[in-house]
């Protein structure tokens, strides 16, 4: 097998073969993915505490953020994820011109879901609606309000940083790739990265209904 | 447990201590059993630096007056006891020393499986060690470890910033540490090394990884948001603001309870290697001892109510917790019941690490029974916050977790240094410290009992005899636990040169040389047969 050689060059000394290394790869990054669950988790238990808590004030607060960019920004990621199945495909079959170039797309997508991101919380601070910092929103259930927009900031926040290190790292995994350093025998990294760039995509998937969405219903 | 013991003459393969001894060879080590020892030095700093706060507390609980220390200053003692100790010794203890030393070994692997990770988390815990020290050099927190809001959020006036700071960073620590094992033992088994053959230190060692990766990231969110409440004043656990602060209690014990069987259940595993081999025989009910680690790390998730119990915690609700809360006695109780059937009728040598053994079984068990105490909505409301707490939790982490951590590193040192302790000296130290712990810790189940709050600095009179008692206790403890210190130290140089297997135990480990080479094994070990597969009595008499 020709790609023998690639695959056993890039076994590390505590591995007996190439399938084991992917395989502890692979468990390791599902497990770091249980914790990242496990950390929004928090967040997440405490906007329930007090959504129940204020649910007036959640569907007010929910009804001032902007539906249109959260739904264009949903559209962006799930792309941004088919370019990532894209990429891990390309490597697999050894296409290194379209693994880079589906790695640049996906890099490209989240650049923009960012860019849409800095544009809302722009104007969630001209609106004074960040509590902490400039929160000037005075009616009904101020309190409230000002919890929702706290866990907003919070929760889109942390995803965000996410976002940025998935960037980061996408950005490593393209000049590799460009380098030529991925074959059909040994692509584990893209693997790897790419579930991690589904992650932060499906968390998203959770912010857009309890952050958006809750409030359309609401009288 | 192999059917080929692989014993290499000695010499015949450069150990792991001797292929390079310069500093930068241990500072960017990639091998599991450096940088085992690499936490094996942070920690046992750590314990003498939480050792000098403790010290602090009892000399001034010597007399009932606040007459040492002000009162401000006695909130800070106890508080960096708790963060030190709990934080930075005991959750990294047997894992990150013994864990790491021992789990590529007792699975016939050559190293972890994230080399480079492993020794990421041995800096990121020095990372969180450095904000730690400058909190207590920049004048210490007074929060207690438990970091209460509102008074860590709105009120406290200390450096909680960096000591939470320094906690979150150090959480990391743990998180990788128990990833890497997790896919370690997943991944790296030796052929032949089924999940049922696997040393019982191995599962519990598995089962604690579990807590690690899935409890520590809630403490990490909870602790973000208490440093983002404290600078911004948002209003999350703030009242006046709507926010809720036993949300704080609910989330902080969401991690700090599973966090309690991070600290025991490696104790556990390491009991189970002590007492089978120096009763010589089978563990008795292997499979339940290993599935009690499982069960114990599971029911460890949904008991966290029970520390809110006086908390305005609904009853419904402190019902349930209080039932789930029995239950962890069931699993607790196999493994005791368990090890006290496995000495039954054993050969048992009376060795260092058997006493060790034994005290841990003895103290266990007192400390989980007065749990059940603690688990009782009605008892609970007569002792909770008072010393009857701060006696059980101290006989379960210092009676059992140290005493096992201590009884584990008599019994792998050897292994570890290539060098034999001085048994007797041993032996006095495991009953210098039994004693003095006891001692220590059982006059404070009466004071509790009898009505005395924990954590202040000051008390009526008529505890005066009890508190005396237990600071001589104290004393003596502090003096059992310089004596290992200094005897490993001086072993080191002067100790005999250990064999492969010193205790003719069935373990992986003991067959290859002390120490052992880079490489853990000449050749990757085939297992073929059932683990502890001891001779039975019979094959020992003839």
């Amino acid at each position: 097998m020709a790609d023998h050689a690639v695959a056993v060059e890039h076994v590390a000394h505590q591995f007996d073969d190439a399938e084991q290394q992917k395989l502890a790869a692979e468990l390791g990054m599902w497990i770091f993915l249980a914790t990242e669950v496990m950390f929004f988790g928090g967040m997440i238990l405490a906007y329930t505490a007090y959504r129940y808590l204020n649910p007036t004030a959640f569907a007010y607060g929910s009804r001032q953020l902007n539906v249109v960019i959260g739904g264009i920004n949903t559209g962006v990621l799930l792309l941004s994820s088919f370019t990532v199945a894209v990429s891990v495909h390309a490597a697999r079959h050894g296409q290194r011109r379209l693994l880079v170039a589906a790695l640049v797309a996906t890099i490209v997508l989240g650049l923009v879901f960012l860019g849409f991101k800095a544009v809302e919380w722009r104007h969630h601070y001209h609106e004074g609606l960040v509590p902490g910092v400039r929160f000037t929103y005075q009616g009904p259930d101020a309190a409230g309000v000002a919890l929702f927009y706290w866990l907003y900031f919070a929760l889109t926040g942390v995803h965000a940083v996410h976002l940025t290190i998935g960037i980061g790292v996408m950005a490593v995994i393209a000049t590799l790739g460009v380098r030529g350093r991925f074959s059909p025998a040994y692509y584990n990294p893209v693997e790897i990265a790419g579930l991690y760039w589904h992650f932060v995509d499906v968390v998203w998937i959770f912010l857009l209904p309890l952050l958006y969405l809750i409030g359309r219903h609401a009288p | 447990m192999t059917a080929a013991p692989i014993i290499a003459a000695s010499g015949a393969a450069e150990d792991y201590l001797s292929v390079d001894y310069g500093v930068r060879s241990w500072l960017f080590t990639r091998d599991h059993k450096r940088i085992g020892l690499l936490y094996l030095m942070s920690i046992t700093g750590a314990f003498f630096l939480g050792g000098f706060f403790a010290l602090g507390v009892r000399l001034e609980l010597l007399t009932p007056a606040g007459d040492l220390m002000r009162a401000e200053t006695y909130n800070k003692f106890f508080t960096m006891h708790g963060i030190i100790m709990v934080f930075f010794f005991l959750i990294p203890s047997i894992p990150a020393v013994l864990g790491n030393f021992l789990l590529p070994l007792m699975i016939g692997a050559r190293d972890v499986a994230f080399p480079r990770l492993n020794l990421a988390s041995w800096y990121i815990y020095m990372l969180g060690a450095a904000f730690l020290s400058y909190t207590v050099v920049s004048g210490g927190v007074d929060t207690g470890w438990t970091f209460y809001t509102p008074f860590s959020t709105l009120y406290s006036t200390t450096n909680v910033m960096s000591a939470a700071l320094g906690i979150f960073i150090v959480g990391f620590s743990s998180i990788l540490t128990g990833l890497n094992f997790i896919v370690t033992t997943h991944r790296m088994r030796a052929p032949g090394l089924t999940w049922f053959r696997l040393p019982l230190f191995v599962w519990a060692i598995y089962a604690t990884s579990l807590i690690q990766v899935l409890a520590t990231p809630v403490l990490a969110i909870t602790l973000t948001l208490v440093a983002l409440e404290r600078t911004l004043h948002v209003g999350i656990f703030d009242p006046t603001l709507g926010g809720d602060p036993v949300l704080f209690q609910h989330m902080f014990w969401f991690y700090s309870h599973p966090a309690v069987y991070i600290m025991i259940l490696p104790g556990m595993g390491v009991v189970s290697e002590l007492i089978t081999t120096f009763a010589r025989k089978r563990a008795f009910g292997y499979t339940y001892i290993a599935l009690s680690s499982v069960a114990i790390a599971v029911l460890g998730f949904l008991v966290w109510g029970h520390h809110l119990f006086v908390a305005g915690q609904s009853m419904y609700a402190s019902m349930v917790f209080s039932l789930l809360s029995y239950l962890v006695a069931v699993p607790s109780g196999v493994k005791v019941f368990n090890w006290t059937a496995t000495l039954h009728k054993g050969s048992i040598e009376f060795r260092t690490p058997m006493l060790y053994a034994l005290g841990f079984i003895g103290l266990f068990t007192i400390g989980g029974l007065t749990g059940l105490f603690l688990a009782a909505l009605g008892l609970d409301i007569h002792v909770h916050d008072t010393y009857f707490v701060v006696a059980h939790f101290h006989y379960i982490m210092v009676g059992g977790m140290v005493m096992a951590y201590l009884g584990g590193i008599h019994n792998w040192w050897p292994k570890i240094s290539g060098r034999m302790y001085p048994e007797n000296w041993g032996r006095v130290s495991a009953v210098i410290i039994f004693l003095g712990f006891n001692l220590t810790f059982f006059p404070q189940f009466v004071l509790g009992y009898l009505g005395m709050p924990r954590r202040y600095w000051s008390y009526p009179d008529e505890f005066q005899v009890l508190n005396v008692l237990s600071t001589a206790g104290a004393s003596i403890l502090g003096l059992g636990y310089l004596l290992p210190m200094s005897y490993l130290l001086w072993s080191l140089r002067y100790g005999e040169p250990a064999p492969a297997n010193p205790w003719d135990a069935t373990g992986l480990e003991w067959q290859t040389p002390s120490p052992p080479p880079r490489e853990n094994f000449e050749r990757t070990p085939v297992v073929t047969r059932p683990p502890y597969d001891y001779p039975g009595p019979e094959a020992q008499r003839g």
